[in-house]
């Protein structure tokens, strides 16, 4: 495994984002280099467009106190969807994520009391500890990733309620705790969760792209069975990757509890399917093999741009957010279809 | 997985194996009701072309996957270099250099061309990150010596299928591998792509790497291999030089019919006389041809005769036979029942014109194993049952009583469920499905295969029963004794076109196995479009 040999033209270290993974295009059809620029690049293209417009339209849009609103919104969002791009990158899916986040942040909460330390390590063992089980069940024991984080959202939204006598229970960060300063501190006015979560992503897209782990998980949701045999290790790639989801729900969840100073049992209903959503939107395939970090990011900031735009319409129904992002949810499956009919006929 | 039988072996076995690079000894593997591997002993030098043949069932694929990790054996033990080794996992037998070019390619289509050979073994940076400009160097390198010239970046999918075979064997080779093992390599290659893949090889032979070689194209065993290794249904039957062999022999072995003893007797259960054909034909196919299956198949099936359909696995038997039924997308070709010609080839329209295929896998292609008998049998008559999208139950009982009575299916009542019953009695539910549509033409892929022997004779006589009766059959059968004996004329394939046809007194073995082999000591009856021209 281990041939590396000196390099005779040592290169100067490449920045992540390389352009590595471009296709050539050479002799590829226009039809698909198409369909690949409008996977890669389309939501980028979008958010920019929707930004661009919303800021003429709307002059509060473009302030930077609304920035910084939007962008803490989106950082627990973003930080779960991390950890469910590199699931679905693999071909899974991982549905107990919104229950974790909430697990996550009573048990910071909770924990809180005990100090930084506590606050931070308790979920991410609890939360990686459930992600493991996820991993363990997929990948050892041959199940389908949906009923297995299906029935661990269950697991852990009951363990949940228990723990907080059916929300009766609200444990509360301690105030002007260090940990309550993880939530609510900020540079520049920029929260610290929009910087852990800039830097989270910084560190998933080198892992992804240049790493073997990140190699093996594209291998194993292009190709389960070639990556078998190639001899790469895919069972523990399956149970690492579900490890990871976990641990990164149980962190954003911590981080949501530390911004609003308590452990709040409703939140993270439904996130799966928002983490979901932007991750497709992203362009990551659903049946796996083909994704990127950076897609889930700019997928994830246009939810919340959505999110926030309906918001500053005032008159409409908050309600009708689900609606525009279930729309660009269709617009981007149908893309997909597209790319992949252009990839068939090859 | 350390190996529980440590101890050295006899000092005499360690001489006889001392030029073997891998060695199978007495190598088992049984899977539940079938024994794949019966006590398989196998050899391969370092630097020979090793060529491995066999009919379906003979074993081939599974010595393959234990030789590679895939399956354990359930007996016997593998030896690398005299050392005897155990795979858990096809990573435990790459590691020691034994790599494997699958007959599809086994490789991540989404991927670039770099990614896919460097998976598992990425040349790292300083930083321990994967060193990307050196990975597409070192693959543009290595592709160059297999003479292809792609973009490292570019996605797999983007290539055409010879160039990605190529991609897996620059990936196989390039592991330090001492072993290759190519499974039909050749199956979805152009002849150019062939030329470089045997290029290819004989660089491999030159560096002292084994390649063990699986293909059904005589000619390109003759070409390329050294050795033979023969087996048939889980038995080890032959290993010798290629180059003392004659292909009939090879042929012979493969097929497990001794020369000296060809004969033709009454083991099959088909009457001996053949049968009154019509004078026209009922189904006539011209120039069949499907990209690199079907090259130019010409066929007249005439109602009162069974057709056979001859060839060695992977001759495209059923290719054919699914073609004729509308099964297999066609580049070229046509086809005409009762003097109209078919507009537009699909299965719908095939059996509205009055075709039937019996499918060679039951299991996948056939029958319903949760419904009962009746639902199974008037499942593909039910637009014909039904009136406004009602079906008439009692219609339905007649129909059903009337073949299970016919074709003498064994169940406790119409209502069991078919996967309860055997083998044989699941084919004659099938069997009555299609004869239920009154078809005109039954085309059979393998109808006797798996099922116990009293079946198989009530399966014959009743195809011999049906052809009497006007139908026109199409017999597609690995058994040689049942195609002699059950068709009336044999068509036979190699390499997805006609090599010839046998009619009358030629319908016998040693001219079939002569055709088979391309090993004509007279001429053979050649069908007009026999002409070897693969386009």
């Amino acid at each position: 495994m281990n041939e590396t040999k000196p390099l005779p033209t040592a290169p100067a270290p490449v920045p992540p984002a390389a352009p590595a993974a471009r296709p050539a295009g050479a002799e590829q059809t226009g039809r698909q280099r198409a369909a690949e620029l409008l996977q890669r690049q389309g939501v980028l293209a979008v958010l920019l467009a929707v930004v661009i417009a919303a800021s003429f339209i709307y002059p509060t849009f473009a302030s930077l106190d609304n920035a910084r609103g939007v962008t803490i919104q989106a950082s627990f969002l973003a930080v779960v969807a991390l950890g469910m791009t590199m699931v679905i990158i693999t071909g899974g899916i991982d549905l107990s994520v919104g229950s974790v986040f909430a697990l996550g942040g009573v048990l910071a909460a909770w924990a809180s009391q005990y100090g930084f330390l506590a606050a931070l390590l308790l979920p991410l063992v609890v939360c990686g500890g459930i992600g493991l089980l996820n991993g363990f069940l997929i990948a050892r024991g041959n199940m389908a990733p949906f009923i297995v984080t299906l029935a661990t959202l269950l697991g852990a939204r009951g363990l949940l309620l228990a723990l907080t006598d059916e929300g009766a229970t609200t444990y509360l960060v301690p105030k002007d705790s260090a940990f309550g300063e993880l939530g609510q501190g900020s540079v520049w006015g920029f929260g610290y969760p929009i910087i852990i979560a800039l830097v989270l992503f910084g560190a998933g897209g080198l892992v992804l792209q240049r790493t073997s782990f990140g190699q093996t998980l594209f291998a194993v949701g292009g190709s389960s069975d070639a990556a078998t045999l190639m001899g790469l290790p895919v069972a523990r790639t399956k149970i690492l990757v579900y490890t990871l989801s976990g641990l990164l729900a149980g962190l954003a969840g911590a981080l949501n509890a530390a911004r609003l100073s308590s452990g709040v049992t409703i939140v993270g209903v439904g996130m799966e399917l928002d983490a979901i959503a932007a991750v497709v939107i992203g362009g990551t395939l659903l049946v796996g093999g083909a994704g990127s970090i950076s897609g889930t990011l700019w997928g994830v900031l246009l939810l919340a741009v959505i999110q926030n735009l309906i918001n500053q319409i005032g008159s409409l129904n908050s309600s009708y957010q689900s609606v525009v992002s279930g729309g660009f949810l269709i617009v981007v499956v149908v893309a997909q279809r597209y790319l992949a009919r252009s990839r068939r006929s090859t | 997985m350390a190996p529980p039988e440590a101890v050295p072996q006899a000092p005499e076995a360690a001489v006889s194996t001392a030029s073997a690079v891998l060695e199978a000894r007495s190598v088992s593997k049984r899977f539940p009701g079938v024994v794949a591997l019966d006590d398989v002993g196998f050899s391969l030098r370092a630097g020979e072309t090793h060529a491995l043949v066999g009919e379906n069932g003979a074993g081939k694929s599974t010595l393959i996957k234990v030789l590679t990790g895939v399956y354990r054996p359930d007996g016997g033990e593998l030896r690398m270099s005299g050392e005897p080794v155990r795979f858990a996992r096809p990573f435990e037998a790459q590691q020691v250099g034994i790599s494997t070019i699958y007959q599809e390619v086994n490789l991540v289509p989404l991927m670039s061309v770099a990614r896919n050979i460097f998976l598992g073994r990425e040349p790292r940076n300083r930083l321990g990150l994967i060193d990307f400009t050196r990975m597409h160097r070192e693959t543009g390198e290595l592709l160059d010596g297999f003479g292809v010239r792609v973009d490292p970046r570019r996605p797999l999918h983007t290539l055409g299928v010879g160039t990605q075979q190529m991609v897996a064997l620059a990936r196989a080779v390039s592991v330090n591998a001492q072993v290759v093992i190519m499974d039909e390599p050749t199956s979805s290659l152009e002849p150019r792509e062939v030329e470089t893949l045997f290029r290819v090889i004989e660089r491999l032979r030159g560096q002292g790497i084994a390649v063990l070689y699986v293909s059904h194209r005589m000619d390109e065993l003759y070409r390329i291999c050294d050795r033979v290794t023969v087996l048939r249904d889980g038995r080890h039957i032959h290993t010798g030089d290629l180059a003392g062999l004659d292909r009939m022999q090879l042929v012979s072995m493969m097929l497990g019919r001794d020369l000296s003893e060809v004969r033709r007797s009454g083991v099959t259960n088909f009457a001996a006389e053949g049968h009154e054909a019509a004078r026209t034909p009922v189904l006539t196919a011209t120039g069949l041809s499907s990209r690199l299956q079907l090259h130019d198949i010409s066929v007249s099936l005439y109602a009162g005769e069974v057709l056979g359909l001859g060839g060695l696995l992977g001759s495209g038997r059923s290719e054919t036979a699914k073609a004729l039924s509308g099964a297999l997308p066609l580049d070229a070709g046509e086809l005409t029942v009762d003097g109209t010609t078919l507009k537009r080839l699909t299965p719908a329209a095939a059996i509205r014109a009055g075709i039937s295929l019996l499918p060679e896998d039951r299991k996948a292609e056939g029958i319903v194993p949760g419904l009962s008998v009746r639902e199974n049998i008037v499942l593909a008559a039910m637009p014909r049952l039904s009136r406004a999208g009602v079906v008439s139950r009692a219609k339905q009982d007649r129909i059903v009583d009337i073949f299970m009575k016919r074709l003498r299916i064994k169940a406790s009542s119409p209502e069991q469920k078919v996967g309860e019953l055997s083998g044989g009695n699941q084919q004659k539910v099938l069997l009555a499905r299609w004869l239920c549509l009154e078809p005109k033409v039954l085309l059979l892929d393998e109808p006797t295969r798996g099922i116990d022997v009293g079946a198989k004779a009530e399966v014959q006589s009743l195809i011999d029963d049906l052809a009497r009766e006007g139908l026109a059959v199409l017999l597609i059968s690995s058994d040689i004794e049942e195609l002699i004996e059950g068709a009336d004329r044999i068509v036979v394939l190699r390499g997805g076109a006609v090599a010839g046809e046998l009619s009358g007194d030629d319908v016998a073995e040693d001219r079939l196995l002569a055709v088979l082999a391309d090993h004509a000591p007279e001429p053979v009856d050649r069908a007009p479009a026999a002409q070897e021209d693969p386009r």
